[in-house]
Formats: C-alpha cells, sequence, structure tokens
C-alpha cells in the first residue's frame, strides 16, 4: 500500500489540502532518445516545488511529452535520474507512480477503452481499491468538473473528440493523484470546454495539488499558470513567471523556440507599458497610465 | 466549380437525430471557408459529408444535396473523391497509413496509390513536406512522431494528393504557435497556387481572421451565422455561440467594458 510506504518516511496524509502534500519533482540532467536516434532531452535539470502550477511550452518536437511521461514511468531517462520527493522513482513500478502522478494524454483515444463513461472513470481508483459509495462519489465529481455527468450511461466513442478528451481527464481527476499532468488539455476544445478546463487547474492548485500542463494556448498558459518553462531542442531555454518569460523586450528566446507571446504583451510592449502578459494586466496598465497623466 | 451542399440534413447510422439539421454551404476554388462553432455542433460531420466521406464509407442517411463541381458524391467512387476532395480527420494520427517506415514513404502513400509515375510521386512528396516545413522529418519512422510533427505529416499527406478541394478538421490543433502560422500562410499559399478551395473548421479565430475569406458559425446542425470573415467574426453573437472571438477583438471589448478610450494609438498597438 502506497499510504503505508508514505507513512514511514513523513507525517501521514491528513485529508486537509495542506497536509495533503504533494511532492516535490525534481530533474537531475536527464537526457533521453527514442530508439530510432532521436534526442528527445538532453541535459535536462528541473525542480518544481510541491503546489506550483507550471506550464511547459515550446516547439512541436521539443521535447514537452517526452518530458512529462518520465514522471508517471512511462520513459526511463537514459541518464540522469528523476525523483519524487527526493527518491529516485527508477525502481518504481508504473503502476505505483499512478497513485501519485496523473498524466492526461494530448490524444484521449490513447488512453480511452471502457464501454461506459462511468466505468471509464472507475477504472483508475478502482485499482487504487477504492469501492462502493467512495468510488461512486469520485466518479460522481470527477465527471461533474468537467461538465459530462449527464452522460454517465454513454458509451465513450459516441462523444465527440472534445468531450472524448474531457472525459480522458476526469479519468485522471478521479485517481485524485497529488501530482496532475495535462497534455494540451484545450486542443479541441470550444469556449466552454477551456473555460472548463481552467476551473479544473484552478481546482487543482488551490487544493494544494502540484499542476503541470502542456500547452501551445499562450492565452491559457498567461492566465492560469504562475510559472512557464520554455523548452527548445530537449533543452529548458526558459524558465519564470508568465510576467518575466512574457515580458522580455522583443521575446528573443520565445521566438528562439518558435513562439508568440500572447496579444496583450505585444500591444503592452508596443506601448511601453512594460510586462503585460494577459488582458486584465494590461486594462489595468492602461487606465492607471490614464489616471497619472 | 464548387463544393456545394444544398438542404443537407444528415443522420448517423444508428443514430436518432440528425447530426446536421439544414446546411447550406458553398466553397469555391482559391477560397478559404473558415467554420466554427461550439463543440459538436456538427462541424465534423460537416467535412465528412461534404468530402463524401458520409454516407458512402461510414453510412447513415443523407438528405438534399452535396455536389463536387457539379457531380452528387453518392455517384462518385472513393478513388475519384480522392482526387477531389482532400480531407483530414480531426484527430490526425488515426490516419497515418501505418504501413511505412518513414515519413516521406508516407506522404507518398497517396500519389503512389493513384498509380503515378514514380518521379510524380517523389516530386509530390517533397512538395507537400516543403509547403507545411516539415523536410527534415522526411526519414523519420512516423509511429515515432510528437502530436503536432504527426499532424503536419497527415496535412503533408493530403497534400500530395493535390485534391481541387481541401477539407481540413482543425489541423492546427496541436501545433506550436509557429507551427500554426507555417501552416496558415501555407493554405493560402496553395489556394492561391493550385486553385484548391479550402474547407477549414478551426477554434483559434485569430487565424480564420488572418486567413479566411469567409466564416460560418454553426449551432445545433445547422448555419447560425455566414459571411465576410472579419465582420462574422466580429459579431457580438460569437460568444453566446460558444465561440471565443480573436484576441484583438477580445482585447478591444475589454478595453471599452474597463472604460479606457479605445484610442487610435491602442488600435494601432492591436494591428
Amino acid at each position: 500500500m502506497s499510504a503505508h510506504s508514505a507513512a514511514s518516511t513523513r507525517p501521514a496524509a491528513a485529508p486537509n489540502p495542506s497536509a495533503a502534500k504533494s511532492p516535490a519533482i525534481e530533474f537531475e540532467a536527464v537526457s533521453f532518445a527514442y530508439p530510432d536516434g532521436t534526442r528527445a532531452l538532453a541535459d535536462v535539470s528541473l525542480r518544481i516545488e510541491p503546489g506550483e502550477v507550471v506550464a511547459v511550452v515550446g516547439q512541436n518536437g521539443s521535447g514537452k511529452s517526452t518530458l512529462v511521461r518520465h514522471l508517471n514511468g512511462l520513459l526511463r531517462p537514459g541518464s540522469g535520474r528523476v525523483l519524487l520527493d527526493g527518491l529516485d522513482i527508477r525502481g518504481e513500478h508504473v503502476a505505483r507512480l499512478a497513485a501519485r502522478v496523473g498524466l492526461a494524454f494530448q490524444n484521449p483515444d490513447r488512453q480511452l477503452f471502457a464501454g461506459l463513461v462511468s466505468a471509464e472513470v472507475e477504472f483508475g481508483p478502482r485499482n487504487l481499491g477504492i469501492r462502493g459509495a467512495t468510488l461512486a462519489e469520485r466518479v460522481g465529481t470527477a465527471l461533474e468538473a468537467v461538465g459530462l455527468d449527464a452522460v454517465a450511461d454513454a458509451n465513450p466513442y459516441d462523444l465527440g473528440y472534445s468531450r472524448r478528451k474531457l472525459l480522458a481527464l476526469a479519468s485522471v481527476l478521479a485517481m485524485r493523484t497529488p501530482v496532475l499532468i495535462l497534455d494540451e488539455p484545450t486542443t479541441g476544445q470550444d469556449a466552454r470546454g477551456v473555460a472548463r478546463v481552467r476551473a479544473v487547474v484552478a481546482g487543482a492548485a488551490a487544493e494544494g495539488r502540484t499542476v503541470i500542463a502542456i500547452s501551445h494556448d499562450m492565452r491559457f498558459v498567461a492566465e492560469c499558470f504562475r510559472r512557464v518553462v520554455v523548452m527548445r531542442a530537449g533543452q529548458v531555454a526558459l524558465d519564470g513567471p508568465p510576467s518575466v518569460v512574457f515580458g522580455e523586450p522583443d521575446w528573443p528566446e520565445l521566438r528562439a523556440a518558435f513562439l508568440e507571446p500572447p496579444l496583450p504583451a505585444v500591444v503592452g510592449s508596443r506601448l511601453g507599458l512594460g510586462s503585460t502578459p494577459t488582458e486584465a494586466v494590461l486594462v489595468a496598465a492602461l487606465a492607471a497610465g490614464l489616471r497619472n497623466r | 466549380m464548387a463544393i456545394e451542399l444544398s438542404a443537407v440534413r444528415y443522420r448517423y447510422a444508428g443514430a436518432s437525430v440528425f447530426a446536421l439539421q439544414s446546411i447550406d454551404l458553398r466553397l469555391e476554388p482559391g477560397r478559404v471557408l473558415g467554420m466554427v462553432g461550439a463543440n459538436e455542433t456538427g462541424k465534423s460531420t460537416v467535412c465528412l459529408v461534404a468530402s463524401g466521406f458520409a454516407p458512402r464509407v461510414v453510412g447513415g442517411q443523407l438528405e438534399g444535396s452535396v455536389r463536387i463541381d457539379g457531380v452528387e458524391t453518392a455517384v462518385l467512387r472513393p478513388h475519384e473523391l480522392a482526387q477531389r476532395c482532400g480531407l483530414l480527420l480531426q484527430n490526425a494520427a488515426t490516419q497515418l497509413s501505418n504501413t511505412t517506415a518513414t515519413v516521406f514513404e508516407e506522404v507518398g502513400f497517396g500519389p503512389c496509390n493513384l498509380g503515378l509515375p514514380v518521379a510524380e510521386v517523389v516530386e509530390r512528396a517533397w512538395w507537400a513536406l516543403g509547403a507545411v516545413g516539415i523536410e527534415k522529418l522526411a526519414p523519420r519512422d512516423p509511429a515515432r512522431l510528437s502530436g503536432g510533427e504527426g499532424q503536419l505529416v497527415a496535412l503533408a499527406s493530403v497534400l500530395a494528393l493535390r485534391p481541387r478541394y481541401l477539407i481540413l478538421d482543425e489541423p492546427m490543433s496541436e501545433l506550436d504557435p509557429a507551427g500554426t502560422r507555417l501552416v496558415a500562410d501555407a493554405l493560402v499559399r496553395v489556394a492561391a497556387e493550385t486553385g484548391a478551395g479550402v474547407l477549414l473548421v478551426e477554434h483559434k479565430t485569430d487565424v480564420l481572421e488572418r486567413i479566411a475569406d469567409e466564416v460560418m458559425v454553426l449551432e445545433r446542425g445547422a448555419v447560425a451565422l455566414a459571411g465576410a470573415a472579419a465582420p462574422t467574426l466580429a459579431d457580438p453573437r460569437m460568444v453566446e455561440l460558444g465561440v471565443e472571438p480573436p484576441a484583438r477583438v477580445r482585447l478591444e471589448r475589454g478595453v471599452r467594458a474597463s472604460g479606457v478610450r479605445w484610442s487610435d494609438r491602442l488600435a494601432e498597438a492591436v494591428r
């Protein structure tokens, strides 16, 4: 039981958010190449503190998905170490890591397999030994979080792509893992779907869980994350809060990573208002500028 | 010359409700028609029907008329459809052939199946890889690509068929911003150079603002709004229809709502 092994090294986790601490994540000089020789990670060192909400951005093929797949043991480093809470996960089995690190795939069809939406969401917590009313409550809460509670009895493949993607997210949420990883959660979502994903990220952050999301949606990144890690050719090119990452003049690092700053950042820069990564910050800066005149 | 849908209703096999209730659409050569709408309003179904893939391949019941250059799709055979109309599915990974060892062969797979001479297959494959800027992926294993790379390969495979019409269901959903810009520009170029008509389903309205000639908005299987791209994308009803307006439109609304004056200098900075 993971709860027992955790208890031997630290105080037993209590149900309140502050005590249910999520582990720190550490990549120590991690390199990885796929069997065909493609080098996906080159000497990546990165530390993420418990409860941090981090966006990972970068060009297609820059190593973002490869990076996060090291956290639940789907991939193992060619060299270097991956640590969860200070412990090397080298020997940890994927099934045990699954209780600590939940990963929602970029492509939901690589993840969904059950004949019923509810069964799909049940599968994870059931494997953790959860049954009965607790299981039903977990499934209900997860489906509600993504707005799929009304289709609990549908076949996942009767849902459109966008809802299949939300279902894949719900099935990871139901695991209530201390670490939540989302691989491009907003792609294919309409305005309402994006709002749901944003609420899921905010909710997980409020519970003190560590959230890591890969995204190309710079507005989502600037508005919902406190830290942005920019990947380029398998390395970390830039790492900081949105105000810094989107605030550098002319964005040379971002552009080198084939990214573009969000529009409010561009407008703020053109008007000499400093770093304005989000619409709210830009509007506030404009209003302040008027008052000071 | 055009793809024309008139009074189209369509119901998937086994479904009780019609996914498409009433669709009229005209896609002309050389034009880019953007299609937006909330999730599950029928956008992907329009793609299947307009390309002739439904009901021909996936079954279901079609009412009304779907014509490609004046010919009802119902009477066209698959290889005839493939040369007239290229279709890129939303989940691009599902459309790679899984039979090829390299990206180059994957992109050449379609032209090869059309029975073209080897030299032309090679020429088309390089052209298509170049059009979406992925020449350097040519020797890679298609099964070992990142999500976005796989999407670019699937798009190149469709371009290599040089169809008269391109029907693309969110071809840029998994691309980084630079990749999105590259593909958007490539589509404009392909439309201009080859005269292809492009139907583009896209949630990123910023892209449509840049490249679409017209935009149509779907709601519950019917056309809720349609017209020239810029005014349609700035239509206040877009929000109720579940569509995120382009960043510029949103920003202008946000600034005005805050009471800050929308000055010329501001409008210039947003441009």
